[in-house]
């Protein structure tokens, strides 16, 4: 696409994509931190973790004023609004995302001098890969302005879910077969949640690029294509 | 390459410029020295102008009269007793009564025969005038006859300019129109108040005469006011009704292009020239009177016309094309946009061409000498076809004559003139300034 | 959610009648051609808004539908207009009777130098109107209060109309234009000369003269386009690029340099 007439236009709209490029980075680190201070127990790092969250929220502050500002000031059209309402909607999960992988970093605390079954973590650990795989895809998505990886991502949902779905049942049996481990399972319980809430928002993102990129929500898309799918 | 550019402009941001300000200030400053010295010489010359006029003319608003105490003789004026008015016209028979009383007023006896040498020089202090100017009194009312009447009469001309000082006492007798002996007599008329200065009446009354006591420009001014209705009525709408046409009808072509030419030339042509053609069309061709103010005003309507068309067009271009939309937007026929909307708003305009063309028409004197205006006419004019002058023409033929009392009369016959055009130019402004007003 | 996106709302309002069909409308004046083949549906009804740069052809495309471009000597135009079910550019049509059906509002604000009553008399006048001088009277109270002029200027309908405020003196060619009752009424920028609560005023105006005519604006304000409009058509070197419901041109345009204008990346 060409440049604006006014390039500070063009200045403001970059400097919004890059703010949301820079709080995508640290959301994506702060959840991964968050998992490994929780693999191996590590309180130093995930109480660190916990104080990286203000730094995110206040990204997301600023991408809110900036966005405002934009508009007050540009009365922006078509993709240019796109752009803006986009990072508006985007910041918004981060700022989500970052939060849960906080709210991770808090049950690690939590659990501090506890035994835990390796096995356990290990699912965790797993299903972490999984949605910060799907983040880091959405964001480059994002970054390249690529709606077809933003729908890979959108579709991708669903192995999180399900992911989520036999962790939950594996740590029932473990609850049942030895009432000692049900604080410990709730925590991880929990920590799981939040990663499939991680892959929820990494879908939201999905949807605003998809929407950034035509103009159009991604529900209409999908109905279209599931029937496809299930044709195939 | 931005960055190339940035550090010499830096550095001579932070020296301190030439800009040369003192040289333009310079510059200005003498512009406008040289303008106020030309407006200065302007009003100077002008001032210069209206200064000898007025001390030459002003005089002329006066003139010298006697007052003299008339028994109006029924024997003399009237011995039929018929009162027939060819009998009452007989001129000669006024002066055997002016003559006499004059000659008591100064202490002569009129029929002592010792004293016709001093009687023939006495008789030229009164003017030859003074007896018609008596029997037009007495035929526009014949029951004067019988009484006695106080009247003033009008001096000669020469008593008039030395009364005024316009003869030095101090020249040679011999080179001198006015006697001793006749100052003599003045000295003790002006003394008794006998003899003073009253307002000049007979200066717009008054048609053209020999004696500058007795002429007027009675005759111009008729001539002229007959000339200007004339022009006001034929160049005016003739004027405007071809500039509309030209300015939004007329396809925009070589034609029209040809005619826009031309008028413009017409108004630079010399007014001779249309002098010439009114000779050969109005009075050669189509036959009309000679010296006649109708033919003067037909040929100022040919000078007229290009000033009136030129000035009415401009005023309709002058007119906000926004006007002519609007009109138009609401369902208005074009005529109807020019005549509801576009007229009423070119008609100051309009207006003030027209009046200075007739204010220039006014002034005009060379095409009216070719058409025979330049004649000795003593009768005030009735109608556009009887011969009449013009108010500069009368100056013309004035500024020619002879006699010491012509001189100021050119100069007062000027102001009347001046005072015409100030009035016409006045009443363009006024006009002007009430139509806008009311848009 | 299927009649929320604007593609289903675009078929929707298809379905309007068609006030003014334009065919291939070629323009030209001398040997420089203005328009290349233009064809527009404007709706009944509905405001369609004329966008694009200077110079495109706006103008003149919307000074066709009354025929003013005939005041211009060397201006033809070529193609079809037709309005309800004439052509207008057939030469039995009479252009007075044509601009009383299409009524005109300029880009400034142009009212007569006379009173504010005679400014909207005159047309009911001209084309004989009103039987006598209490219909008159009605007619422009009644042009004054669609104008949503009359509460201001109802103590002062002998002062001049050139006395009132820019934004006052475009409302009262908005009443001058209604007195005649058009069919349609082209706007030509009628807020460029206005300040913002002048222009409010006007916009108002014009969403609610919707209801009872035909609107065609010509704006240089994409973002009164936006505000005013149902419809919008974007010009470019005399030509529609694209044309649909203003929802869908300032959101998703689907054509690139509709886009690039409307974001101002043009040139």
């Amino acid at each position: 696409m060409s440049d604006h007439i006014v390039t500070s236009y063009d200045d403001d709209l970059k400097e919004l994509a890059g703010k949301i490029s820079e709080m995508g980075g640290r959301a994506e680190r702060l959840v991964e931190d968050s998992i490994a201070a929780l693999v191996r127990m590590d309180m130093v790092k995930a109480s660190e973790t916990v104080e990286k969250d203000t730094i995110i929220n206040s990204l997301d502050q600023e991408i809110e004023e900036k966005a405002v500002l934009t508009i007050a000031r540009r009365q922006p059209m078509a993709h240019d609004l796109r752009e803006i309402i986009s990072a508006l909607r985007i910041s918004v999960d981060l700022e989500r995302i970052a939060d849960l992988g906080k709210n991770i970093a808090r049950r690690t605390l939590a659990l501090e001098g506890k035994k835990q079954p390796k096995q356990l973590v290990h699912g965790i650990e797993h299903m972490a890969e999984l949605a910060l795989t799907q983040l880091r895809t959405v964001l480059d998505a994002y970054t390249g302005r690529d709606d077809v990886a933003a729908i890979g991502v959108w579709h991708k949902d669903r192995e999180v879910d399900a992911l989520y779905n036999s962790l939950f049942r594996e740590f029932l049996t473990y609850m049942m077969e030895d009432p000692r481990n049900i604080s410990f399972c709730t925590h991880l319980l929990f920590c799981a949640k939040n990663l499939e809430r991680i892959g929820d928002h990494a879908t939201n993102i999905a949807e605003t690029i998809y929407y950034l990129k035509t103009g159009l929500p991604l529900e209409d898309r999908h109905f279209e294509e599931n029937e496809q799918l299930d044709l195939d | 390459m931005t960055d190339l550019s940035v550090p010499p402009a830096q550095s001579t941001a932070q020296m301190p410029r030439d800009y040369g300000l003192k040289k333009r200030y310079a510059s200005e400053a003498r512009f406008k020295l040289y303008g106020m010295i030309a407006i200065g010489m302007g009003l100077l010359f002008l001032t210069l102008l209206f200064v000898s006029i007025i001390t030459k003319g002003y005089t002329a608003f006066e003139q010298t009269k006697i007052q003299l105490s008339l028994t109006l003789d029924e024997k003399i004026l009237d011995p039929a007793g018929t009162r027939d008015p060819k009998q009452l016209a007989k001129a000669i028979r006024y002066n055997k009564i002016i003559e006499p009383a004059f000659y008591q007023a100064i202490g002569l006896d009129p029929k002592d025969k010792a004293q016709k040498a001093d009687r023939k020089l006495a008789k030229k202090i009164i003017s030859r005038g003074a007896a018609i100017e008596l029997r037009d009194m007495v035929l526009d009312n014949p029951d004067l006859i019988g009484t006695t009447q106080s009247v003033w009469i009008l001096a000669s001309g020469d008593v008039d300019s030395f009364v005024k000082g316009q003869i030095s006492r101090q020249t040679d007798e011999k080179r001198r129109q006015i006697k001793d002996k006749q100052i003599a007599w003045i000295d003790a008329l002006l003394d008794q108040g006998i003899m003073d200065k009253k307002f000049n009446s007979g200066l717009f009354t008054f048609g053209a005469s020999s004696r500058p006591e007795t002429a007027g420009i009675g005759v111009a001014v008729i001539g002229s006011l007959f000339m200007m209705g004339i022009v006001l009525v034929l160049a005016l709408p003739i004027g405007v009704a071809a500039s509309i046409y030209l300015e939004e009808f007329a396809p925009k072509n070589k034609w029209t292009d040809l005619i826009e030419v031309n008028i413009n030339n017409l108004a630079a042509v010399p007014s001779i020239v249309f002098g010439l053609l009114g000779l050969a069309v109005f009075i050669n061709f189509a036959g009309l009177p000679r010296s006649a103010s109708i033919v003067g005003g037909l040929v100022l309507t040919l000078m007229t016309l290009p000033t009136i068309i030129i000035a009415t067009r401009s005023a309709l271009k002058a007119v906000p094309p926004s006007i002519r939309e609007a009109a138009l937007g609401v369902g208005a026929s074009k005529t109807q946009t020019i005549f509801h909307h576009v007229l009423p708003l070119a008609s100051p305009g309009i207006l003030t061409g027209t009046i200075i063309g007739l204010a220039q028409a006014l002034g005009e004197t060379a095409p009216l000498l070719m058409i025979g205006m330049v004649a000795f006419v003593k009768d005030i004019p009735v109608s556009p076809l009887d011969p009449a002058t013009a108010l500069p023409v009368q100056i013309y033929m004035w500024a020619g004559a002879a006699e010491r009392a012509f001189v100021e009369r050119t100069s007062a016959a000027i102001l009347i003139l001046l005072a015409f055009l100030a009035i016409m130019n006045i009443s363009a402004v006024l006009l002007r300034r009430r139509f806008e007003r009311r848009w | 959610m299927q009649d929320m996106t604007p593609i289903n709302t675009a078929e929707a309002s298809e379905r309007r009648a068609i006030k003014i069909s334009a065919k291939e409308v070629t323009v030209h004046y001398g040997a420089k051609q203005a328009l290349f083949g233009v064809d527009l549906d404007i709706e009944e009804n509905q405001v369609t808004s004329l966008i694009g740069p200077s110079g495109c052809g706006k103008s003149t495309f919307l000074r066709c539908l009354n025929r003013m471009n005939d005041t211009i000597d060397i201006c033809s135009v070529g193609g079809q207009i037709r309005l309800g079910d004439i052509n207008i550019y057939d030469p039995k049509v009479d252009v007075v009777e044509l601009r009383a059906r299409v009524g005109m509002v300029f880009q400034k604000p142009n009212p007569f130098p006379k009173s504010i009553f005679e400014n909207i008399a005159y047309g009911p006048r001209i084309h004989g109107l009103c039987r006598d001088k209490s219909d008159m009277e009605e007619v422009v109270v009644s042009s004054l209060q669609k104008a949503g002029l009359f509460d201001e200027v109802k103590d002062r309908l002998d002062e001049p109309g050139t006395g009132l405020s820019g934004g006052q003196q475009q409302r009262l060619c908005i009443a001058r234009a209604i007195a005649v009752s058009p069919e349609v009424i082209l706007m030509d920028e009628p807020c460029s000369a206005l300040d913002p609560i002048a222009t409010a005023k006007v916009e108002e105006l014009i969403d609610e003269l919707r209801e009872n005519y035909t609107i065609v604006i010509v704006t240089h304000s994409m973002q009164q386009a936006a505000r005013v409009s149902q419809r919008t058509a974007f010009f470019h070197l005399g030509n529609i690029v694209e044309e649909g419901p203003t929802e869908q041109i300032f959101t998703m345009p689907k054509d690139q340099r509709t886009q690039d204008y409307i974001t101002g990346r043009f040139g």
